[in-house]
């Protein structure tokens, strides 16, 4: 772990080889109730950044607070698990068919086999990225992104699966679409997908 | 009531933002310079957390449909009440009919205007702010907007004539940088370049973020940045070598390597830079101090 400043109230640490399960893990040990004086975390692919207050704790203080907190381990997360329906009908899936080998209805099977995490957010208010894709949808970008993928948008992308909230530019390639409101700013809290909630997609037709 | 007869090239209504909701997407917001919007909300005994309007590089026309205590705070520009001029960082009375008028400022670039009761818009998640980038909050002002006067919390109106801040300086500005996270990812030569270099801000700047244009910052090491997490004052340097330094609608994450990070207390100059102006960054220790 390696803990680094970021301005005058925060700090990045950095868990390198852990990857997304040593971020959750810490994310999850500091989240509930978060220290007195952070103000916010932030988890990412490798890094958690931890906001503070400086009039309530130093950043010296903060950084021997980190270096002690132990993630909680992969297999003792357990978050909510919602199930999201899909209409696997989307623009690429017949290109992700084919650049697989799977075939469409191969790559729905495989999409819909695994259970998924949600790693962390920040693309967009109720965007998360999604762990445990199978290696074989492994697959990079677009060429040349989208300028409207429209909301509900089910997609992958790399080692990521993830869900468009709403609609806008992108990249990731569409294999379906659900209906399920992934953001209500009225709904407390507004996300449905927070990091630590478990997914599984289920085909509708 | 507030009618917006102009809403000037942007107007937007700010409070503190939304802390502590960036694991959900959703970054802190806010007014850009806060020192300026704090004093305004003291000047008319507002609580810190009360709305109000942030307006970029002037043009703002308002006329009040009842009566209201205002002020105006931030970058400096003419204030016309009716047919009467009316001074920066000192509270006044609007009466019921009147138009208040803000021309462009002479230095700086956000002015606040604040009103006792606050600006009353419908909060979205806590908070009144309009996030560009997010797309939270009410929409930029538009013409023949009615904005209702808010009914929050207020002290006593301080006994303060005027209030005696600085204007935000016309020339060059230098501002506090932390290095890091990432400047391990920039050549030696980079980062005596970024220490010692007067960058220029560009026109493509918004509340996203100043971007600065100069020589270009070369990096140590090839590959890309997984994306992580961004703060305000972050300096994000994106392929083009060219630095860009985040304001109050930053993205929550993002892939770019961040040099250095721009302290807090100069957070409100950087929210005051205007296109042409210049920047320089003063480097400050990122040591670690020891717990006491």
């Amino acid at each position: 772990m390696n803990i680094r400043r970021c301005g005058d109230q925060a700090l990045l640490v950095d868990v390198g080889d852990g990857g997304i399960d040593a971020v959750l893990g810490l994310y999850s040990a500091l989240s509930d109730p978060r220290p007195d004086g952070v103000t916010e975390l932030v988890p990412a692919a490798r890094t958690l950044l931890v906001r503070f207050d400086p009039a309530i704790i130093g950043a010296g203080e903060l950084a021997e607070l980190l270096a002690g907190t132990e993630p909680v381990p992969a297999q003792e997360m357990r978050g909510e698990l919602v199930e999201i329906p899909v209409h696997y009908d989307g623009a690429d899936l017949a290109e992700v068919g084919k650049h697989t080998g799977l075939g469409p209805d191969g790559v729905v099977e495989m999409h819909t086999a695994a259970e998924y995490t949600v790693a962390f957010g920040g693309f967009a208010p109720g965007f998360g990225y999604l762990t445990g894709l199978h290696p074989k949808l492994h697959l990079p970008r677009r060429a040349t992104p989208r300028t409207h993928v429209p909301a509900g948008a089910v997609a992958i992308a790399g080692e990521f699966t993830g869900i468009y909230p709403r609609s806008s530019p992108g990249g990731w390639q569409l294999v379906g679409r659900t209906d399920i409101p992934l953001w209500d700013p009225a709904r407390r809290p507004p996300a449905l997908l927070r990091p630590g909630t478990r997914i599984r997609f289920r085909e509708v037709r | 009531m507030i009618e917006v007869v102009r809403p000037g090239p942007l107007t937007t209504v700010q409070d503190l933002g939304r802390p502590g909701l960036a694991a959900l997407g959703v970054g802190r917001s806010g007014a850009a310079d806060r020192r300026s919007a704090a004093l305004a909300n003291r000047l008319v005994g507002n609580l810190d957390g009360a709305a109000v309007l942030e307006t970029t590089f002037g043009g703002l026309v308002l006329r009040f449909r009842q009566v209201a205590r205002v002020v105006v705070t931030g970058a400096p520009c003419p204030v016309r009440r009716g047919r009467r001029g009316e001074a920066m960082n000192a509270p006044f009375t609007v009466w019921p009919g009147e138009e208040l008028v803000l021309g462009a400022p002479t230095s700086g670039l956000r002015t606040y205007l604040a009103v006792r009761g606050g600006i009353g818009v419908d909060k979205v998640l806590e908070s009144r702010s309009t996030d560009l980038l997010a797309g939270l909050g009410p929409a930029a002002l538009s013409e023949g907007d009615v904005l209702p006067v808010g009914r929050d919390e207020c002290g006593p109106l301080p006994s303060v004539e005027v209030a005696p801040v600085p204007d935000p300086a016309g020339f060059g500005l230098t501002v506090r940088v932390m290095p890091g996270p990432r400047d391990d990812w920039f050549t030696a030569e980079a980062l005596r370049t970024f220490a010692t270099a007067t960058y220029e801000v560009t026109s493509e700047s918004n509340r996203v973020g100043v971007r600065l244009t100069g020589p270009v910052l070369e990096r140590a090491r090839e590959g890309e940045l997984l994306s992580e997490g961004m703060v305000p004052g972050a300096i994000q340097v994106p392929p083009s070598g060219l630095p860009l330094v985040f304001l109050a609608d930053h993205p929550v994450t993002g892939g770019y390597p961040v040099i250095g990070v721009v302290l807090t207390d100069d957070l409100p100059v950087m929210a005051q830079a205007r296109p042409g102006q210049t920047v320089s960054f003063r480097l400050v220790s990122a040591a670690l101090p020891a717990a006491a």
